[in-house]
C-alpha cells in the first residue's frame, strides 16, 4: 500500500513541478498573438486546402492580420467568409471580383505535332523533352491533363486536346496555374456581363504562328488599335487585356482577323456592316470570306 | 582516460553502429514526416538533439535520486514520458518565441517529439545500461546526432527523388521513401561490429 501512495505522491510532485515550470515559461515566452488572428481563423472553413497560397487556414489568418493578404482570398469560403473577415479587420470587403482560371490556348494547333509522343501521359514529363514537348507550337497546351489531375474542384478538363475551364466550378485556387509547365493558365477577373479573353500565349511572330496554329495571335495589334478604352497592349507579339480598363464591348473580338478573341467563351458573330471595310484593311484576306458566310447564316 | 574511451565508444555506438533510426528503428514518425526538405530536417535534427540531451540530463537524477531510493523503478516509463512531454512543451514555447520560422517549419512534428520513441528510447537505454550522468548525457546528445545525420541524409535523397520522374506511379511518395530508408539502413549495417577496443 505504501508503494502505491509513494508512487502517486512522487509522480504528482514531479508533475506539479513541471507544471509550474511550464506555467512560468508560458508567461516568459508568451508570443503576443493578435486576437483578430484567432477570430479570423475561427470563421475560415478550416479545410486547410491551401487555395489562398498560404500554409493552411492559420497561415492565411496570420497573413491577413499582418496586412499581407487581402480579406477575400479564401476561395472555398467565398463571399460570406470574406465579409466576416472584413468585419473583423474593419475594412471593406471590396468588390471581390470572381476570378477564374483561363487557359490561354485554343488548341487549334493540337494536331500539328513535331513527333509522336509515346510516354507518360503527363504534361510535366512531356515538357521536359527536347523542344518542350511534341507540340509544334512551343506555347500551346500539351493537352495531357496535368491541370485536370491537380484541380480539387473538377473544374478543368481536357477537351479535344486542350484544357478548358468550367467557369462555374472554378474557385481560382491557382493549382492549375502553378502546375502548368507551359505557364499558359492565368487567373482573370470573370465579369458576369461579358468576359473578353485572348486565348493564346504565343510570343512568336506572325508567320511562325500561322505555321503551327490556325488561330493563334499573330501580333497584328488590330485589337489594340480598335479598343475604345486602350485596354489592350501588345507585349512580345501577343495581345494582353488590362481588365481594369476592359468594358467588355467585344469590338476587339470582332476585329480580330484570327477569330481568336472570345466574349463569354464565344467568338462573336461579326455584324455584316462593320467588318467589310475593316477586313481588307486588316490585310488578312482569308479571314474575310470565311467570316462573311458565317455571319449571314447566323443573322 | 578511461572515461574518455567509454564516452567515445558510446558516441560511436549511438551515431553509427546503433543508430536510432537505421539500426533500432526508433523515431520513424518524424523521420518520415519532416524529411521532405533538408532545411526542416536539419531543424528537426537539432531539436531532437536538444530534447534527447536535456531529457537524459533530467531523467538521470530523477531515476537515481527519486525513483531508485523509493523503490519506484516500475514507474520509470510513465515518469520519463511526463518529463519528455513537459520538455517538448517547453522547447515548443521557446522556439515559437525565439525562432518562429523554425517553429512553423516543424509544424505538427514538434509536438510529436513528445511521443517520439527515440527520445523515450534513449532515456530507457540509459537506465538499462546503467550509464552514469555524463555518459547518459553524451549518449543522449550523440543519439540525437545520429538522428540528425540519418534524417539529413534521407532528406537529401528525397529532395532528389522528388525531381526525378522515373519513379513508377505506384511507388510515388511514401512507398519509394520507405524503400529508400530501407536501403539507407542496409548501408548503415556496414557499421555493425565497429568497436573501440
Amino acid at each position: 500500500m505504501n508503494t502505491v501512495i509513494m508512487a502517486v505522491v512522487v509522480l504528482g510532485v514531479i508533475a506539479a513541478i513541471f507544471g509550474l515550470i511550464l506555467a512560468y515559461a508560458s508567461k516568459v515566452f508568451a508570443v503576443e498573438k493578435d486576437p483578430r488572428e484567432e477570430a479570423i481563423a475561427g470563421c475560415l472553413p478550416g479545410a486547410n486546402c491551401g487555395g489562398c497560397g498560404y500554409a493552411g487556414c492559420g497561415g492565411y489568418a496570420a497573413a491577413v492580420v499582418k496586412g499581407e493578404a487581402p480579406v477575400n482570398k479564401c476561395a472555398a469560403g467565398g463571399e460570406s467568409v470574406a465579409a466576416q473577415i472584413a468585419e473583423i479587420m474593419g475594412v471593406a470587403a471590396g468588390d471581390s471580383v470572381k476570378m477564374v482560371a483561363q487557359v490561354h490556348c485554343t488548341g487549334c494547333g493540337a494536331d500539328k505535332q513535331k513527333y509522336t509522343y509515346i510516354g507518360v501521359h503527363d504534361c510535366l514529363a512531356a515538357a521536359r523533352l527536347p523542344g518542350g514537348g511534341p507540340l509544334s507550337c512551343q506555347y500551346g497546351c500539351l493537352g495531357m491533363g496535368t491541370c485536370e489531375s491537380v484541380c480539387p474542384f473538377d473544374a478543368i478538363h481536357v477537351v479535344d486536346g486542350v484544357a478548358k475551364v468550367d467557369e462555374d466550378k472554378c474557385k481560382a485556387c491557382n493549382q492549375c496555374v502553378d502546375i502548368c509547365p507551359r505557364h499558359i493558365i492565368a487567373l482573370e477577373p470573370y465579369k458576369t456581363k461579358k468576359h473578353v479573353t485572348i486565348p493564346c500565349s504565343s510570343k512568336d511572330k506572325g508567320p511562325a504562328v500561322t505555321k503551327v496554329c490556325s488561330n493563334g495571335c499573330i501580333g497584328c495589334s488590330l485589337c489594340a488599335k480598335s479598343c475604345p478604352k486602350e485596354a489592350i497592349t501588345m507585349v512580345d507579339n501577343l495581345a494582353h487585356i488590362d481588365y481594369d480598363k476592359c468594358i467588355g464591348c467585344g469590338i476587339c473580338a470582332q476585329k480580330c482577323p484570327r477569330k481568336l478573341i472570345t466574349v463569354d467563351g464565344k467568338v462573336p458573330v461579326v455584324k455584316p456592316a462593320a467588318p467589310k471595310p475593316a477586313a481588307p484593311a486588316g490585310g488578312v484576306a482569308a479571314a474575310a470570306p470565311a467570316a462573311a458566310p458565317k455571319a449571314e447564316t447566323k443573322e | 582516460m578511461e572515461l574518455l574511451t567509454t564516452l567515445f565508444s558510446v558516441s560511436l555506438g549511438a551515431i553509427l553502429v546503433n543508430n536510432f533510426i537505421f539500426a533500432q528503428f526508433l523515431g520513424i514518425c518524424p523521420f518520415m514526416g519532416v524529411s521532405k526538405k533538408v532545411d526542416t530536417a536539419l531543424g528537426m535534427g537539432v531539436a531532437v538533439i536538444f530534447v534527447m540531451g536535456v531529457a537524459s540530463a533530467v531523467c538521470w537524477p530523477i531515476n537515481n535520486y527519486i525513483l531508485i531510493p523509493n523503490k519506484l523503478v516500475f514507474m520509470q516509463t510513465v515518469t520519463y514520458i511526463l518529463v519528455i512531454a513537459s520538455l517538448v512543451q517547453f522547447v515548443e514555447m521557446f522556439l515559437q518565441k525565439a525562432v518562429p520560422t523554425l517553429y512553423q517549419a516543424l509544424g505538427v512534428y514538434l509536438p510529436l517529439i513528445t511521443t517520439n520513441c527515440a527520445v523515450l528510447g534513449v532515456v530507457l537505454q540509459n537506465t538499462q545500461n546503467s550509464y552514469d550522468f555524463i555518459t547518459s548525457v553524451v549518449y543522449g546528445i550523440t543519439g540525437g546526432i545520429g538522428f540528425l545525420i540519418a534524417i539529413v541524409l534521407f532528406a537529401s535523397v528525397r529532395e532528389r527523388l522528388d525531381v526525378t520522374m522515373e519513379c513508377p506511379k505506384a511507388f510515388e511518395g511514401f512507398p519509394i521513401a520507405l524503400i529508400t530508408a530501407g536501403l539507407l539502413a542496409l548501408a548503415f549495417m556496414g557499421f555493425s561490429g565497429l568497436k573501440v577496443v
